[in-house]
């Protein structure tokens, strides 16, 4: 089997000894949570950190609160945070993101802090290291070209997080904690639109807590598409967060698709679009046309590009209609193969 | 024999090794851990073509933990499966044919050493053109890829011909012609291969593997490490899977041999799930070419059937693949008039072989969806055209081969009705369709790999005082249940319980021979076998208990663990006090039972592939829903049933079943082993495109529909009680069925595998724009055919010979050749 290189393991159980390790060996320590994304890294090479600074005995990093808005521990497991969201509301997005990552041995190790930080994925990278070295790498690790794209200056590695866009979608914000200070920002600003530097986050903080605001009146839901049932990370999903007024008609809303480029994409003017309308079948088939635009699949993951950008407008009536009230159980089943 | 006499046979069981599996006290061959063992790393090319200019192992040698560095120049000695192509080395010297072939071995204290220290290896290789699709490869005749085969990058082209098929498409009312291409897969067995080597106390070799082969392992190591067979014991540990991946000998096998001779320590290897998709002998990606004549009521009056089989970079089963891709097309319907032309072309690209029907499935599916357009255009329903043109029992077919019992018929007619095909078929709402399809194939292989006219499959048995019995044969348990066949067998002859008799299998050294898991040959050989030997034992049994109860050893019952008079069940004997007379008599008991299948009738070259003692039959309807605006596919049901003579333990037959329903929904809807080329101005790269389990799509246990399935059973004289196989033949249907019921429901044809969204988007657009609503490949290349080998049918009065056979080969060439060119599987 592949083997783990050799490094150092650091079992912090604090928050503030954690940042204080990463701050100690700043280029060369990563975090680890449920290490269901580092550790195979590390095995096929693509991560070689020296130091591994673990999370697992961090208590403060596994709460959950519902008070004000919810309040997520990034040490919470996905079985642990779905569980917890039985009766989701507004809150169905996440759930719905949640319970379709990996498979349910994966999600019972693998956490939310873990899932939002996921590295970028491609399929000229996500390769062990015989492989990269056969088509001599390429630039996100050790190598020059990026196989996708030859002449792209930049990675094009694709953001494959399913609870990022779920969490965008309900207006979600971040703590992130260093040894010197900590601050709070949207989660948006977390991400950026490049494969290798794919985090606003330095290497020595801790994200520690998520923060979704109090919905009242939103409703939201998470379609992911995926060759099979389980396993597959997304290769296109859609995030859609609603807020209806008593008419019918939409007061706010949020859209936003993952798995099209290095970042989760915010369709707005496809949002912007609903905004003071009914959800007609015309006002939906719109903001499907609409969100459509800013995909920009590469061929870098499962499934033909073009096809991948070709239902996208699927992917986005489907997130409206189910919004609207539409019974969309027996097509979820087919794209899902599980009603989630 | 009748239902009435069988007490255990026929009945749903729990297999003999089924606690041992579901506890995880199954021991593979990634178990074994033994006193002061190494571990082996095999360096694997990182270039898809090239010379070895220089290959230099000195700084791994000299890495702390390192033990052993193994080239290619430590090995002489080429080998192969078959005699023909014996075209491998352990670790290639001078040539290097994929990504992923071997060049050198490092032997360390554990893996993460061995791993290490391969980055110290120094290999300069100097590129040759790389060859990645047929058609380069027949385009340019260098740099060969191999320096034997017909011509150029041409491993082998057969011509055969069985009556005039020009004549029989000119008194056709119609000829249908379609070219159709089944992309390659592999097995994607879930137990990575594995093997460890040691020197036993005696200074012998022996060699724990998960082999699906160990008697050909065994050849393959006597003449790779040229050593006396007789000193090397091969040991088959029980498969996590096979499905033909672990039929060849492989590299690591022969080289943590040579490392544990040479350290006197024992040395694993356990692969890695990229290493297994570089062994790969999956399944050929065969681009076909299906000509049909048929009459106004769907009379087949003759098939020209052509394919080209993408090889990959070495021969393997190769051969053989190429005659079975057209061998058993005539089994399942009649076809008076039959020609078929295969070619196999070697590229850069990990050797393809035998996988679950090996080189069926291919022509299969082009023959079903093509008989499927020839309904729809002649107006008759599928199933009916089927049903008038099924081939009869007892007959020899154009291309000679022996249909003895059929159950084809009533397979068709139950998955129809199950199905209720009639009121649904082309009448269910847009979006829903139905599909049908059927096959046949082959209960084991007529014929050895190596010319020989020994028994294929032995069982002894020995009986103890404790009324306990131990029975041997060579046969290799991969899942399919083969122990439990074994030990059925035996318990229904002896009237005792399964869990009474120990099995020992898969051993040169404590066993019989059995040629190996492949060919669905296992149960009716070895089931064959172990009945003779049950049968010998339970005459010794029959003399010792007749002669104390003064009963005729006719009138003797053996059932439930006793012995006793028929006509006086309560007068009778224990099963262990029949074993204590018998020993008396005749000194301590043990018979040998074995299984030579009958001899073919065909006898011209080539005829090899395709003859079995008996065939197999199947059918399957498929029902799928297909999104007309993202070309989803959603597999909601399938009905399959399969003629299997007799289900020894129906449990297991249904398994096997399910099993090939799943494996063949893979196949069909989304399993590629696919390659990617780098843009040749920047690169020379020809990799695998995922070798991962994660990015090699198989389908999830989420993925699989309700299946419903029906067993046939009409025993068939040449099977152990009338058995016939069923690990392969329910394969063969899905794919067809699949495609078949796509065009049902959403009106276009995707005349290849996979079939996916993408397809059947681009074949809307394509119907959309005015073109056939199809999506598949247009031309078929162009072959070096060689002259055909003309051999009539038995109805024109032919004997099974050619009439027009070429000159035997020179002696020169028949000894350059190795050995004489024997096909089959
Ligand atoms: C077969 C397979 C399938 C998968 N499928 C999916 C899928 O469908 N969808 C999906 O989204 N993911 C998938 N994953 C990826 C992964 O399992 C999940 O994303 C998981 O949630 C990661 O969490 P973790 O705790 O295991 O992360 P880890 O591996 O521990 O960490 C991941 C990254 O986040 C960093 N990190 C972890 N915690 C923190 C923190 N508190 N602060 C700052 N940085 C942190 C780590 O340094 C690392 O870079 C899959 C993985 C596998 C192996
Ligand atoms: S997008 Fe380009 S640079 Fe980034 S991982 Fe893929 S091939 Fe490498």
């Amino acid at each position: 089997m592949m083997r783990l290189p050799y490094f150092r393991y650091l079992a912090p159980r604090t928050v503030r000894e954690a940042a204080e390790m990463l701050a100690a060996n700043p280029r060369d320590a990563m975090l680890v949570a449920g290490g269901t994304d580092v550790l195979p890294n590390m095995k096929r090479r693509q991560q070689v950190p020296g130091t591994l600074v673990g999370l697992r005995q961090v208590a403060e990093l596994k709460g959950i609160t519902n008070g004000d808005g919810l309040c997520i521990g990034a040490g919470l497991t996905l079985t642990e945070l779905v569980g917890y969201l039985k009766i989701p509301g507004p809150y169905a997005a996440l759930r719905q993101a949640a319970v379709q990552v990996a498979t349910p041995h994966l999600r019972n190790v693998g956490t939310l802090g873990g899932n939002l930080c996921l590295d970028t994925r491609c399929n000229y990278y996500d390769q062990n290291y015989e492989w990269r070295k056969a088509i001599d790498f390429c630039m996100k690790k050790d190598g020059k070209t990026c196989w996708v794209a030859t002449s792209s200056p930049k990675c094009l590695a694709v953001s494959s997080t399913d609870t990022a866009p779920a969490l965008l979608a309900l207006g979600a914000t971040i703590t992130l904690v260093s040894a010197e200070k900590t601050r709070a920002m949207a989660l948006a600003d977390l991400y950026r639109n490049d494969g290798i530097h794919y985090l606003t986050r330095q290497p020595t903080e801790v994200l520690t807590a998520i923060d979704v605001p109090r919905l009242d009146g939103w409703r939201s839901t998470y379609w992911k598409l995926r060759r099979r049932g389980s396993f597959d990370f997304p290769v296109l999903s859609v995030a859609a967060a609603l807020k209806l007024a008593p008419d019918g008609s939409v007061e706010a809303a949020r859209i936003v698709l993952g798995a099209v480029a290095s970042q989760p994409i915010e369709a707005s003017a496809a949002a912007a679009s609903l905004v003071g309308e009914r959800l007609t079948d015309e006002a939906i088939a719109r903001a499907g046309e609409l969100a459509a635009v800013p995909a920009r699949p590469m061929d870098n993951t499962d499934f033909t590009l073009a096809w991948r950008k070709h239902v996208t407008r699927d992917f986005v009536t489907y997130a409206l209609r189910e919004l609207r009230g539409d019974d969309m159980s027996k097509l979820r089943l087919s794209v899902a193969r599980q009603l989630v | 024999m009748n239902d009435t006499k069988l007490h255990l046979i026929g009945k749903p069981r729990r297999r003999v090794d089924g606690r041992a599996k579901v506890t995880g006290q199954t021991k593979f061959a990634d178990d074994i851990m033994l006193p002061r063992m190494l571990h082996c790393k095999l360096l694997r090319s990182s270039v898809p073509h090239a010379r070895i200019v220089r290959i230099d192992a000195t700084r791994a040698l000299a890495h702390p933990g390192v033990h052993l560095a193994l080239t290619g120049k430590d090995f002489k000695v080429p080998y192969g499966i078959l005699p023909v192509s014996q075209d491998e080395y352990p670790l290639e010297p001078t040539h290097v044919r994929f990504v992923g072939d071997p060049v050198a071995a490092v032997i360390a204290r554990d893996e993460l050493t061995a791993f290490e220290a391969l980055d110290l290896i120094e290999v300069e290789y100097e590129p040759l053109r790389t060859f990645s699709t047929p058609e380069e490869s027949l385009e340019h005749e260098d740099p060969r890829i191999h320096e034997y085969g017909n011509q150029g990058n041409i491993h082998k082209a057969v011509s055969l011909g069985f009556g005039d098929v020009e004549k029989a498409f000119a008194g056709a009312d119609e000829v249908f012609e379609d070219t159709f291409f089944y992309q390659g897969n592999t097995h994607l067995a879930i137990e990575q291969h594995a093997a460890v080597a040691a020197k036993d106390p005696d200074g012998k070799l022996v060699l724990w593997s998960s082999t699906q082969v160990p008697h050909y392992v065994h050849r393959a190591l006597a003449r790779a490490l040229e050593m006396r067979a007789a000193h090397i014991r091969v040991v088959a540990m029980p498969n996590g899977g096979g499905f033909g991946g672990k039929c060849d000998p492989f590299n690591h096998e022969i080289v943590v041999c040579k490392a544990a001779l040479l350290l006197d320590r024992p040395v694993k290897i356990c692969l890695t799930r990229e290493e297994v998709f570089y062994c790969h002998r999956g399944r050929h990606p065969v681009l076909m070419r299906f000509k049909t004549g048929v009459k106004r009521d769907g009379t087949i009056t003759g098939v020209h059937l052509k394919t080209v089989l993408d090889g990959g970079a070495y021969g393997s089963y190769g051969v053989v693949s190429t005659f079975y891709t057209g061998a058993l097309q005539t089994l399942t319907y009649h076809i008076p008039t039959y020609k078929f032309e295969g070619c196999r072309v070697f590229t850069n690209k990990p050797p393809c072989g035998p996988k679950r029907g090996h080189g069926t499935p291919q022509g299969r599916f082009g023959q079903e969806v093509q008989l499927d357009k020839i309904a729809e255009k002649l107006a008759i329903d599928p199933a009916e055209l089927r049903l008038r043109i099924v081939e009869k029992p007892d007959t020899l077919t154009a291309n000679y081969l022996q249909v003895s019992t059929t159950g084809l018929a009533e397979c068709i007619r139950r998955v129809v009705a199950a199905s209720d095909w009639r009121n649904r078929f082309r009448k269910l709402p847009r979006g829903r369709g139905l599909g049908l399809a059927c096959s046949s194939y082959m209960s084991g292989a007529g014929l050895p790999i190596y010319y020989n006219e020994m028994p294929h499959s032995g069982v002894q048995l020995k009986l103890d005082r404790s009324g306990g019995v131990a029975a041997f044969c060579g046969a290799t348990e991969i899942g399919q249940g083969s122990d439990d066949v074994l030990v059925g067998c035996v318990a229904e002859i002896l009237g005792i319980d399964p869990m009474d008799i120990r099995s020992v299998t898969g051993d040169t050294d404590l066993t019989p021979v059995d040629l190996g898991s492949y060919s669905s040959r296992v149960t009716l050989m070895m089931g064959n076998a172990a009945i003779q030997a049950a049968e010998r034992a339970r005459e010794f049994l029959a003399e010792g208990v007749s002669r104390k109860l003064e009963v005729p050893k006719g009138r003797l019952v053996f059932a439930e663990r006793r012995v006793f008079d028929a006509e006086d069940p309560a007068k009778g004997v224990s099963f262990s006090e029949a074993v204590c007379l018998a020993e008396a008599i005749f000194g301590t008991l043990g018979t040998t039972g074995s299984y030579t299948p009958p001899k073919a009738v065909a006898r011209f070259k080539g005829s090899g592939a395709g003859p079995s003692p008996t065939y197999s039959y199947s059918a399957a309807v498929v029902e799928v829903e297909v999104n007309a605006s993202t070309g989803w596919i959603q597999v909601t049901r399938v009905w399959i049933a399969h003629d299997i003579g007799r289900a020894l333990n129906p449990t297991l037959a249904r398994g096997q079943v399910e099993g090939s329903v799943y494996m063949g929904l893979g196949e069909a809807l989304m399993e590629e082993q696919e390659f990617r080329r780098l843009p040749k101005r920047l690169s020379h790269a020809l990799v695998h495109k995922f070798p991962s389990i994660l990015e090699y799509k198989s389908p999830t246990a989420l993925d699989m529909p309700e299946v419903i399935t029906e067993l046939v059973e009409h025993p068939d004289p040449s099977g152990p009680f009338g058995a016939k196989e069923v690990g392969q033949g329910p394969l063969l249907p899905v794919m067809p069925a699949v495609a078949n019921a796509v065009y049902d429901a959403i009106g276009v044809r995707i005349d290849e595998v996979p079939i996916t969204p993408e397809k059947i988007i681009k074949a809307l657009e394509a119907k959309a724009a005015g073109k056939p609503a199809r999506y598949g490949p247009a031309h078929f290349p162009d072959v070096p055919w060689p002259e055909t080998l003309q051999v009539p049918p038995p109805w024109e009065g032919g004997d099974g010979k050619a009439i027009n056979a070429p000159p035997r080969p020179s002696k020169e060439l028949a000894r350059k050749s190795h050995a004489p060119e024997v096909v089959q599987s």
